[in-house]
């Protein structure tokens, strides 16, 4: 029944298709300094946002171009910031500021090889537990991560919206190769998408956390009358406190509005066919061996499923232990020294959990996990 | 018809009193902040205080305005965001002389931008908050908690680091000055970046242990060759006015998306063929191998492109991995290339472990200085000198990897010369597929 109608194909890396989705998502705002391999963002985002209304900075450094990410956002702009490791060591304190004062940004790390200035243009997915735990307090974070660059655009956009919906920072976590990567892609493969919606209320209390897990809408200066943001610890006004009671309260509900509502984030490809004794749970840059893989395992007559982890935090557990459900042997790999495996192994219980791991700046290969797998 | 009488704010205070130390500087600092925003009339809705860390991070909370009360040193960083968000705000950043240290390059890059926030500096010389230490203000031979003996660091002179780098007005004083409020308001008033440096006395501390003074702090201040008074007064245009009048010209007019590309050939391949070109980085490899890959698509292949290369931009490697492929296919590391070119010394000495691992249906195309390279695969020697016009470095890369498609023919050679055609250098690169086309057939 299938009509070939003449494939309709681009070729664009993945930094491009980051750039289209923060602007369909009404990005207006972007600030970042210069550092391989996240520089691709910047410089088109300082040619682009211009064109639809929106301002882009070259920030002094790092520190300065997520701060003025977040006053950006305070002044009423949708914003977007892009770095890489080094970057996002120095994104550290002002990552706590958007948990604390609850503004909504995305932060994109284009993972290069650590630690330090390590690998400029050499990839590896050594960030993956640094977002999360990347700043003081431990709260929750989200973090997405596209494997390709239809996701690069679709996953840009849904971090706007997780970012609104949540108001807190979300973290695209991306890599060398999937931003500088060319590729061609089926221009059909991209989802429609409408400008991400913001409620801004123009009076009364910046905060609100009754219930717990409820998300208040936002202020904005300039709109409706004065309010207060604060990163210190803060009651519903923005006023400086050390209330028991109120930090409580505060500080719970930064943990209940993401905790509570995990199926609203959970992403994640299963590609099962039939009972399998082996999964290869895979996210990233790295899922594309790893899809090869499963499709040369199944070829050689091996059971297996292919999971693809595209919000890698909160832990997709619901998801994960439906996927190795009645499975013997879990196969993770990853460009670290195995870092997201400890919390798969938290989850598998007393499965088999084998890592597959290159921390030589070379991509694993096929036969690398083909080979784990067996 | 009912008249509205409009009074003007009389005071941006909250009724609560401040919490600072008796004999404490910051109040009466404050008072003459609030004094210049009534002098302004301006609307508390459309002011916004940014505070930074320290005594002076407490400020914010006894205005009726929007606050930003962030991190330490950063303050001017959120006023940039906000004010270029929203050029019609009010932004005034607090901070102290603390802030000026670990803040430092924001407050100067802030300047240079000439960013329109005004930033009054309760400048007391030491930390109070944390316990009296040092900072960067400090005299030289200021006693303080980190420096018993005496500070051995010069003291910043935060006026001159600022005017001399674009402020549009800046102003040095002390809390005791009588006109403060007339120089806050003008700051204010002037549409670029304006700084404030008001010296206080910190009762707590700098005072105690210095035998500061009012007089001593106003001799101190000349005799240091820290003239108080305005320093820099400069119209020049503030950076969000700027910004959207050097855009207005392109705003409103987003960039189209392209359209896709023309597929206009067939393709014979019928399963995923890897081609490698190992190069000099600046020999335009990545836009050779791009062009390859343009012309698969638009015979109905996939393609994809990693590249490899050095931090250095024309000095290096250059190694670009490409893939064609009668279906989509995942992003996948080349281990054995089927084709592979091997152009120059530094492309060489990348090669090592795709040569290796090739087989013997696997080709490779190069140089004559790499006659003998070591591989299973069958090597061609192509001498660029037998090019009918010596061929450019920066063509090389596209030729060989012209000559490999003629040779293995993965898609039609013409696909090749309209990809070419359709881009950029349109001239150059359809002699490159040309030159390699013919060499192939040599």
């Amino acid at each position: 029944m299938t009509t070939t109608a003449a494939p309709r194909r681009e070729y664009i890396d993945g930094a491009t298709a980051i750039v289209r989705g923060a602007i369909d998502a009404g990005c207006t705002f972007f600030a970042g300094y210069p550092i391989t391999p996240a520089s691709g963002i910047l410089m088109a985002m300082m040619r682009e946002l211009p064109k639809v209304g929106g301002v882009a900075m070259q920030g002094e450094d790092e520190i300065a171009s997520i701060g003025m990410c977040i006053g950006a956002v305070m002044g009423g702009a949708k914003a977007l910031t892009a770095t890489s490791g080094p970057g996002i060591s120095l994104y550290s304190e002002n990552i706590g500021l958007a948990v604390m004062g609850e503004v909504p940004l995305v932060i994109v790390d284009v993972q290069r090889l650590g630690p330090a200035t390590g690998g400029a243009t050499t990839v590896a997915q050594g960030d993956v537990q640094f977002v999360r735990w990347g700043t003081a307090g431990g709260y929750p974070m989200i973090v997405l991560a596209p494997s390709n660059t239809p996701e690069s655009y679709e996953l840009t956009v849904k971090a706007f919206e997780l970012s609104e919906r949540f108001r807190c920072p979300v973290i695209l976590l991306t890599d060398k190769e999937l931003a500088m990567t060319l590729s061609a892609v089926d221009v059909d493969a991209y989802p429609d998408v409408e400008p991400v919606a913001r409620t801004i209320k123009d009076a009364g209390l910046p905060y609100s956390w009754v219930p717990a897990d409820a998300v208040e809408p936002m202020r904005a200066y300039g709109a409706g009358d004065a309010f207060r943001f604060t990163g210190s610890t803060h009651d519903e006004g923005g006023y400086i406190t050390k209330l028991p009671a109120k930090v409580g309260a505060l500080n719970e509900h930064l943990v209940a509005k993401i905790e509570d509502h995990r199926d609203e984030i959970e992403m994640v490809d299963v590609d099962a066919d039939g009972p399998a004794d082996t999964v290869v749970v895979s996210y990233g840059v790295t899922a594309g061996a790893a899809r090869a893989a499963v499709r040369e395992l199944r070829a050689k007559g091996t059971a297996v499923t292919g999971v693809v982890v595209k919000s890698l935090w909160p832990i997709p557990e619901t998801s994960l232990s439906a996927a190795f459900d009645g499975a013997a042997r879990i196969v993770v790999p990853e460009l670290n020294v195995g870092l997201y495996r400890r919390e798969i192994e938290r989850i598998a219980a007393d499965r088999d959990v084998v890592g597959v791991n290159r921390i030589d700046g070379k991509l694993i290969t096929v036969a690398e996990i083909v080979e784990a797998a067996r | 018809m009912s008249t509205i009488t409009i009074t003007p704010v009389a005071t941006f205070r909250t009724d609560d009193p401040y919490p600072f130390c008796p004999g404490c500087g910051h109040g009466p600092v404050l008072d003459r902040v609030n004094e210049a925003m009534v002098k302004l009339d301006l609307d508390p809705a459309k002011v916004v205080i940014v505070s930074d860390i320290g005594c002076s991070g407490l400020s914010d909370q006894y205005f009726v305005t929007s606050a930003f009360h962030g991190l330490h040193g950063r303050s001017v960083t959120y006023a940039t965001g906000i004010k270029l968000a929203n050029p019609d705000l009010e932004v005034v950043v607090i901070m102290g002389d603390g802030g000026t240290g670990i803040g430092g390059t924001h407050l100067l890059s802030a300047a240079r931008r000439n960013i329109g926030v005004t930033v009054i500096v309760m400048n007391n010389l030491n930390f109070g908050m944390t316990g009296g230490q040092h900072s960067t203000t400090t005299p030289e031979g200021g006693v303080t908690s980190t420096t018993p003996l005496g500070n051995l660091e010069h003291p910043l002179d935060i006026c001159a680091t600022v005017g001399v780098n674009g402020a549009a007005y800046v102003y040095r004083g002390s809390s005791f000055d009588h006109d403060l409020a007339d120089r806050i308001a003008e700051g204010m008033r002037r549409p670029g970046f304006a700084l404030l440096d008001i010296w206080d006395l910190c009762t707590a501390y700098y005072v105690r242990s210095n035998k500061f003074t009012r007089a001593g702090m106003e001799d101190s201040m000349r005799s240091w060759g820290l003239e108080p008074g305005l320093l820099y007064d400069r119209q020049t245009a503030e950076y969000a006015t700027a910004y959207r009048r050097i855009h207005a010209d392109i705003a409103g007019k987003p960039t189209p998306r392209p359209r896709p590309i023309d597929i206009t050939h067939e393709a014979a391949l019928d399963e995923p063929m890897a081609l490698v070109v190992a190069g000099s980085a600046g020999g335009k490899i990545r836009s050779a191998a791009k062009i390859v890959a343009l012309g698969g698509i638009r015979a109905g292949l996939w393609a994809a492109q990693r590249d490899d290369y050095p931090v250095t931009v024309k000095a290096g490697h250059s190694v670009t991995e490409l893939w064609l492929a009668p279906h989509e296919m995942p992003m996948a590391a080349v281990v054995a290339p089927d084709v592979m070119a091997v152009i120059s010394a530094d492309g060489y000495a990348k090669a090592g472990p795709y040569l290796a691992a090739m087989g013997p249906d696997a080709l490779v195309l190069t140089i004559p200085d790499f006659a003998d390279l070591d591989t299973k695969a069958q090597v061609r020697v192509i001498d660029p000198k037998a090019a009918p016009k010596r061929i450019p470095k920066t063509s090389l890369g596209l030729v060989y990897l012209s000559a490999a498609i003629a040779l293995t023919e993965p898609y039609p050679i013409d696909a090749l010369r309209e990809a070419a055609a359709a881009g950029s250098f349109a001239e150059i690169n359809l002699e490159a597929v040309d030159t390699g086309a013919l060499l192939a057939g040599a």
